[in-house]
């Protein structure tokens, strides 16, 4: 399931940026389904935790604000080409995904 | 003269990057690796202002800084899809939050910085209408923040 998220380390001298792109509907609970004008029930990403060889380097928490099929852009330095950036994220609703990428 | 080329507007370039992501049912089939260790803090993104959001944070004693930036449109076309970029060059940098004040649910997101993590993010959020957007950085156990203000035309939070 891994490619349901895209995961790019790119490495400038020991700086590396990571771009993150999950799949995911992050919908906020406060939306009509336009048929039913029943209000959609809220499902959206929690936590996301971004290690880098194991280490934890950001932990986030989201609200459903964040917008569906979420993008996170961060930024690390000290690291070297072959480090593991780890990528898990957990929903309201208790699914998780993770996915792992090499930095070349 | 016929070859006077009129610059057109580039704002008007679809922000919808994301849309040729495939959109899956992320059911919970998955063997998590890893427990993730933090937990959500229900009553920070529950709070309906922003007063209360930053209660439910700990950030009291907000003091503005001018060393945090905030990089996003000042019109953002479409409000379910709103980039925003933040850097903050207060050293030490631990958190980074961010809240916009008009959403009914201010607290958007939290980001907590460890072992070499810049204190850098950048994601997209969802606006219901033209609001101020505050990010709030703590370092050192101290609160900073800045804000600035995204017009939205369409919001993006409606059905």
């Amino acid at each position: 399931m891994a490619d349901m998220m895209k995961i790019r380390a790119q490495l400038t001298g020991d700086a590396l940026a990571i771009k993150i792109l999950m799949a995911h509907p992050m919908e906020t609970g406060q939306r009509k389904d336009a048929k039913t004008g029943q209000l959609i029930p809220a499902h959206f990403i929690r936590n996301v935790a971004v290690g880098l060889n194991g280490k934890t380097v950001v932990a986030a928490q989201w609200g459903g604000a964040i917008s569906k099929d979420p993008f996170l852009g961060l930024r690390v330095k000290g690291a070297k080409a072959g480090d593991k950036v780890t990528v898990n994220w957990e929903d309201n609703k208790g699914a998780k995904n993770s996915a792992e990428a090499t930095v070349a | 003269m016929n070859e006077l080329n009129t610059q057109r507007r580039t704002l008007l370039k679809g922000g919808c990057a994301a849309g040729a992501v495939m959109l899956a049912a992320s059911a919970g089939l998955l063997a998590p690796r890893r427990v993730l260790a933090a937990e959500w803090n229900k009553t920070a993104f529950e709070a309906k202002s922003v007063g209360d959001a930053l209660k439910g944070l700990g950030a009291s004693g907000v003091a503005d800084s001018a060393d945090i930036e905030i990089k996003a449109p000042d019109i953002a076309e479409n409000g379910s899809m709103v980039p925003i970029e933040v850097t903050s060059r207060i050293a030490g940098t631990q958190s980074i939050a961010i809240l916009s004040e008009k959403n009914p649910l201010p607290l958007l997101a939290a980001f907590d910085f460890s072992d070499g993590a810049e204190g850098y993010v950048s994601t997209r959020v969802k606006m219901g209408q033209t609001s101020m957007v505050r990010v709030v950085v703590t370092a050192g156990g101290k609160h900073y923040a800045t804000a600035r203000e995204i017009k939205v035309t369409i919001g993006g939070c409606g059905g």
